[in-house]
């Protein structure tokens, strides 16, 4: 009877010290080295991933990969955001911070999708769109833009899943799908923790006190309806154990797409309209 | 040697009262301007004469452009009399329960006299029944927040259930960072109401003005079927110290201009102010599908 007291309490203080892990934490472990990249849950859940590159206009953004795989028996469209292990890569890859022809490419890749009627899944896993000349020159704002208007009317389904760090406009550029979802331990939010205290507060050094402010981690935007599910990660993070992540995803991503699958197109389009119509706080 | 040497200068006198002005009980004797008469050219820094800018808001010494509030650009640009406005009275909830959030929005309301930073509704333009929507750079620089974000929602909606044309005057530093995630949904939210309006063939004008950055970039700006600037209108997605400090290097000045869009294909045509009204209306004449019909 007491041993059973005695363990519910251990429990209970695991369970909130992993659950309860402060926004500032989720943060650190988003942005880990070693958490896995877009790339490989792509080649674990589907197979025969073919890549395609380029955006047709200018060149290949390596921040951006994408082409067509099999989801077991279901030919689909997939996009990612690509960050690094090492600084190398992380050089190839930019940081995870596409220029605007990265979002072409995306941009192009679903329409290619919507052509052929394969769904589009991506991962999102960026501290958000390059800031950059070239990147203004070449019309980082139309890119984005146009991602969200187009993404917003494309005639297939889509589910987006935010992997690490999904950093504003550059991550909603990917996100306008009929489903979003989180891993446990990402971050989805309008700008960088030390960004927004360093522009509403001058003070970058109050970034932990920003992350918590801000609702950036799964749990919160699940609770304010921003996000649809949250997938599990072992404690620590999906680098710890990253077969049981992917495994995870791979399944619900099963689910959801039969069922998106069955809609027809005008059913689908009209909820996805719907989906982010509602959102905003304001009286009248 | 009485080179360093204090020089004593007598006291003027001011009848025998020498002191008042330290006191600064004599006010009434200074020369003084009233406020708000003149106001600092924030491009050529000379001091301007209010009355000389004139209705559209321009230095007569250097030709800046004066940012306008929202209601001055309705005024400006509706015909006289014909603007409706929209959901007046929308205000912005607290949705991150941002520390003085509710606080702030009332400071700003009573200092614009307008809800939010933008105002929505229906006119004519040059006899042209249209949607027209105008951002405010002075309510807390124009940035988008779930008003803004459902309000020009709305004023799509009815511009494709009316089959009008839409224009929009843009004047934001970008997203409303007080209410976090919510602001950046309205990207999207706007973004796919603009997407159904254009799906009906209707049409879209965005008018760039000083400044449009960011999340409003980044979205509904960059989506018009036609796109017009003002002149020198400071226009981009990234913020300039952003980028300085990431790329380390100082950017030249035009960077980030009307002109510079223009030269790298993102502006279709940049317009003075004084001539905005006839370039709109001869727009609006162009896809009116009854051809020249016009009503007075």
């Amino acid at each position: 009877m007491y041993l059973q007291k005695f363990y519910d309490s251990i429990i209970r203080k695991v369970v909130n010290a992993v659950s309860n892990n402060a926004a500032s934490e989720i943060v650190k472990i988003a942005r880990k080295v070693s958490r896995p990249s877009a790339l490989e849950y792509i080649n674990h859940i589907f197979t025969g991933f073919i890549e395609f590159h380029g955006d047709r206009n200018f060149k290949d953004d390596k921040a951006v990969v994408g082409g067509i795989a099999m989801l077991d028996d279901m030919p689909v469209t997939v996009i990612g955001i690509q960050k690094g292990h090492s600084t190398e890569e992380n050089i190839e890859r930019n940081f995870g911070s596409p220029h605007p022809e990265g979002y072409r490419k995306a941009l192009r890749l679903m329409k290619q999708a919507e052509k052929f009627n394969r769904p589009v899944i991506t991962f999102i896993n960026t501290s958000g769109a390059f800031c950059g000349v070239g990147a203004e020159e070449r019309g980082q704002g139309e890119a984005i833009a146009r991602n969200l208007l187009e993404m917003s009317t494309l005639k297939t389904p889509s589910i987006s899943i935010v992997i690490g760090e999904g950093g504003s406009g550059g991550a909603l550029a990917l996100a306008v799908t009929d489903r979003v979802w989180m891993l446990e331990n990402s971050v989805y939010s309008i700008l960088s923790p030390e960004g927004f205290a360093s522009i509403l507060w001058k003070d970058a050094s109050r970034s932990k006190e920003a992350a918590e402010l801000m609702k950036i981690t799964a749990n919160d935007l699940l609770e304010l309806g921003i996000i649809d599910k949250v997938i599990k990660e072992v404690p620590g993070g999906a680098q710890n154990d990253f077969a049981f992540t992917a495994n995870l995803l791979k399944s619900k991503l099963r689910v959801e797409l039969e069922e998106l699958c069955a809609k027809d197109k005008e059913t689908l389009l009209e909820e996805r309209y719907q989906r982010f119509r509602k959102f905003g706080a304001f009286t009248e | 040697m009485n080179l360093f040497k204090k020089r004593k200068y007598l006291p003027v006198g001011n009848d025998g009262q020498s002191d008042t002005k330290k006191d600064g009980a004599n006010e009434a004797n200074t020369p003084s301007v009233p406020e708000g008469m003149y106001i600092k050219c924030p491009s050529c820094g000379q001091a301007i004469y209010k009355k000389s800018i004139g209705a559209s808001k321009i230095c007569p010494e250097c030709a800046h452009y004066f940012r306008v509030s929202s209601k001055e650009r309705v005024r400006m640009t509706a015909d006289a009399g014909t603007f409706q406005e929209f959901d007046k009275k929308m205000e912005a909830k607290n949705p991150l329960n941002y520390p003085d959030y509710e606080k702030k929005i009332k400071t700003m309301q009573e200092k614009t006299g307008v809800s939010d930073a933008v105002v929505c509704g229906k006119c004519k333009i040059g006899g042209f029944d249209t949607v027209l929507c105008v951002m405010d750079s002075g309510f807390i620089m124009g940035s988008m927040g779930s008003v803004v974000g459902e309000k020009i929602t709305r004023a799509f909606e009815f511009a494709t259930k009316n089959k009008l044309p839409i224009i929009i005057f843009t004047a934001s530093g970008g997203a409303r960072m007080q209410e976090g995630i919510v602001s950046l949904m309205q990207m999207a939210k706007v973004s796919a109401a603009a997407a159904r309006h254009s799906e009906d063939g209707n049409l879209y004008v965005t008018v760039l003005t000083d400044p449009t950055t960011g999340g409003v970039t980044a979205s509904f700006a960059m989506l018009g079927d036609i796109i017009l600037s003002e002149p020198k209108a400071l226009i981009g997605f990234a913020g300039r110290r952003v980028i300085e400090q990431t790329i380390k290097q100082k950017l030249p000045d035009e960077f980030q201009t009307a002109e510079f869009l223009l030269e790298h294909g993102f502006v279709d045509k940049i317009v003075e102010r004084d001539c905005m009204n006839n370039v709109l209306t001869e727009i609006l004449r162009l896809h009116n599908p009854k051809g020249c019909e016009r009503s007075e």
